[in-house]
């Protein structure tokens, strides 16, 4: 989860260092490219073969048959498939908000207001990234219950909303500590009350960083499995949740058809947010 | 208690304002009334409280103590927003997300300005900072001394009371700052607003200001016009941080009228115009200009003159800057090459005697 972060959260700019002549195949450089490509191989090859086999007209996942749509037919056909991943929209989507809402806000007040006990707060307000999700999972099931609250899309949102919310609210922090301030005294000294500077100054500058950490949350949300296995009821099963109740049963190309959608959803997710901050920029 | 709204003398008035962060004391007991269209410079070293005394008057920070008046009316906690003056920032502080026609309108759209009337007043302010053909363009696409003049049209286009620039120069090079200066300068008398103007620069505050008032850790030192401080600095400080000087301490022993004569701890004594605090008895500081001392090879009867070794000589074109010593201390003369020559005698060689020579009314002798 931690590499997420710093995936999504921070753009690096690193720029290619200006490439030297190679002579020869030299013992170093043979080292590289084994390396290189095995590298590669760990990161994509699991993930190709689940493509592939999505698109595989065999029953078993283990032969190649022949090229087929028909899993993509039976998890579009499937109410329960289409009810989970439902269920998963809604959930991230209203994590994403909530998450994004608070978070944004924390780091605001933290950034600019002064008050006691400071570092605790803030050690407080990010503890929950280190957090084993398994502990945070049981520990919020234990609340409900204690609560009362019978488990379904609410303790969904709930949760959802409390592990990501210290994503946002880190991302934004960084975001905030690079803010010109001198940019809001500007707008106040042209006229402009302190929500119409927040509206039209601080709002549209702080964008990209909100955009950022609502695509961080919303994946964070889309694929968590630990903590929603545990506060998920019966009918408001998540996608993960699903899949991994059918995986007990055996893997189905089915399945593979499924997680290949998801992929692609994430994959979208991020050259969309990637178009969102180029633009903001040029 | 003036009444509020009432006609004054002052733009902006400060009755001993201070301003206190934690123990650092920013600005202390400051008062100084800025007229109506002068322009007034904040002049001192980095950290001397005149951008904090800026920051006051503009409404970002409120005074521990004291009152800021602006047309007369007490500002007490009035939010910079509702304060009739616009602040032109050291870092200019463009809208990055806007043209620059969007960051010139803001602070008429804020104000309720029909469309028709900002498109006019826009359009009339890009003519005055000349870049009216840069309307659609963002800040980043632009120069240093462009965004500047986008800064100065931001704020001149609500036509403020006062205009507050907090170092506005400071980020152009040498040669831009120049050219700016005079077109500050200029644009200041065209539309007769009160500029109030920090800087760390004592030639920018010489050349561009009506008054100056100089700050040193928190306190006003001295307000007056250029000549006032350069010619009549009531201060060390003062004489010190604006343009060059000579000092030799000692002790006031004779005060008549207008003069004060001064034993040097060299045992040399001097004539200067004493200042105010100056009494017989009390240590004090003589200051001369290194542009007012004269080097003459013979000893004329005049009250300041004294013999002294050449120790160094230095062409510089306009002037030849020579260190003397006299005793143990040093003394720089800037002699004027009012004649054209080519004689490498004409000039003074290190080693050589010779005598200084300056006017009792063209030194200064200071209480400290």
């Amino acid at each position: 989860m931690a590499s997420d972060v710093v995936l999504l959260g921070e753009r690096s700019e690193i720029k290619p260092r200006p490439r030297k002549e190679s002579r020869g195949i030299g013992l170093g450089r043979f080292a590289l490219v084994t390396i290189t490509f095995f590298t590669f191989a760990f990161l994509y090859v699991p993930i190709a073969v689940l493509i592939a086999f999505s698109f595989n007209s065999a029953r078993t996942g283990a032969t190649w048959q022949s090229f087929s749509l028909q899993w993509y037919e039976r998890v579009f056909s499937n109410t329960r498939i289409l009810e989970a991943a439902a269920n998963s929209l809604i959930v991230a989507a209203l994590a994403t908000v909530g998450s994004v809402v608070i978070g944004t806000l924390m780091a605001i007040a933290m950034e600019r207001y002064q008050f006691r006990a400071k570092l605790a707060w803030d050690a407080l307000l990010y503890l929950p990234v280190i957090i084993p999700e398994i502990v945070m999972g049981i520990s919020l099931l234990i609340f409900f219950a204690a609560i009362n609250l019978s488990r379904g899309i609410v303790t969904l949102v709930i949760s959802h909303i409390a592990f990501c919310m210290p994503f946002v609210y880190l991302t934004m922090r960084a975001r905030l500590a690079d803010f010109d301030r001198s940019l809001e005294e500007a707008a106040q000294d042209l006229g402009a009350d302190e929500w119409t500077t927040f509206r039209r100054i601080t709002l549209p500058l702080l964008m990209p960083g909100i955009i950022s950490s609502a695509l961080l949350a919303f994946t964070l949300s889309l694929d968590d499995f630990v903590i929603s296995f545990f506060v998920t009821g019966v009918g408001s099963q998540t996608l993960p949740v699903y899949i991994w109740g059918q995986i007990r049963r055996g893997i189905t190309p089915e399945i593979n058809a499924i997680s290949t959608l998801m992929l692609l959803l994430s994959i979208v997710l991020v050259v969309v947010a990637q178009l969102i901050q180029r633009r903001q920029r040029a | 208690m003036p009444e509020a709204g009432a006609l004054s003398e002052f733009a902006v008035e400060l009755r001993d304002v201070s301003k206190v962060f934690g123990d650092i004391v920013a600005v202390d007991h400051v008062s100084m009334g800025i007229r109506h269209n002068e322009f007034f410079a904040l002049l001192g070293p980095s950290g001397c409280g005149k951008t904090t005394s800026l920051r006051i008057i503009a409404g970002f920070e409120r005074p521990t103590s004291g009152e800021v008046y602006i047309d007369n009316k007490p500002m007490g906690n009035t939010p910079p927003f509702q304060r009739n003056v616009n602040t032109v920032f050291q870092s200019y502080a463009l809208f990055p997300h806007m043209t620059v026609e969007q960051n010139i309108s803001f602070g008429l759209e804020m104000k309720g300005v029909s469309k028709a009337e900002i498109a006019r007043r826009v359009g009339e302010v890009l003519e005055l900072v000349r870049l009216p053909h840069m309307a659609k363009r963002y800040p980043r696409q632009m120069s240093g001394g462009q965004q500047q003049r986008v800064a100065l049209a931001r704020a001149l286009v609500n036509r403020p009371k006062v205009l507050l620039l907090d170092e506005p120069l400071g980020a152009l090079d040498a040669k831009l700052r120049k050219e700016m200066q005079i077109e500050l300068k200029t644009l200041q008398r065209e539309v007769g607003i009160t500029f109030i103007f920090v800087t760390h620069d004592q030639e920018e505050a010489l050349s561009m200001s009506d008054r100056i008032a100089v700050f040193s850790k928190g306190k006003v030192l001295q307000i007056g016009t250029p000549l006032e401080i350069y010619e009549r600095p009531t201060s060390r400080f003062v004489a010190d941080f604006i343009g060059e000087t000579n000092f030799l301490t000692g002790r006031v022993t004779q005060v008549d009228g207008e003069f004060a004569q001064i034993t040097t701890n060299g045992g040399a004594t001097f004539r200067g115009r004493a200042m105010p605090g100056v009494r017989a008895g009390i240590e004090a500081t003589l200051s001369v200009r290194p542009e007012k001392v004269q080097l003459v090879e013979q000893p004329d009867d005049s009250v300041n003159c004294y013999e002294v070794v050449v120790r160094s000589i230095a062409y510089v074109g306009s002037d030849t800057r020579v260190v003397v010593m006299l005793g143990e201390n040093r003394i720089d003369v800037w002699e004027q090459n009012t004649i054209s020559t080519l004689d490498p005698n004409y000039f003074f060689k290190p080693g050589e005697r010779a005598w200084l020579t300056f006017k009792p009314e063209n030194a200064l002798v200071l209480a400290e």
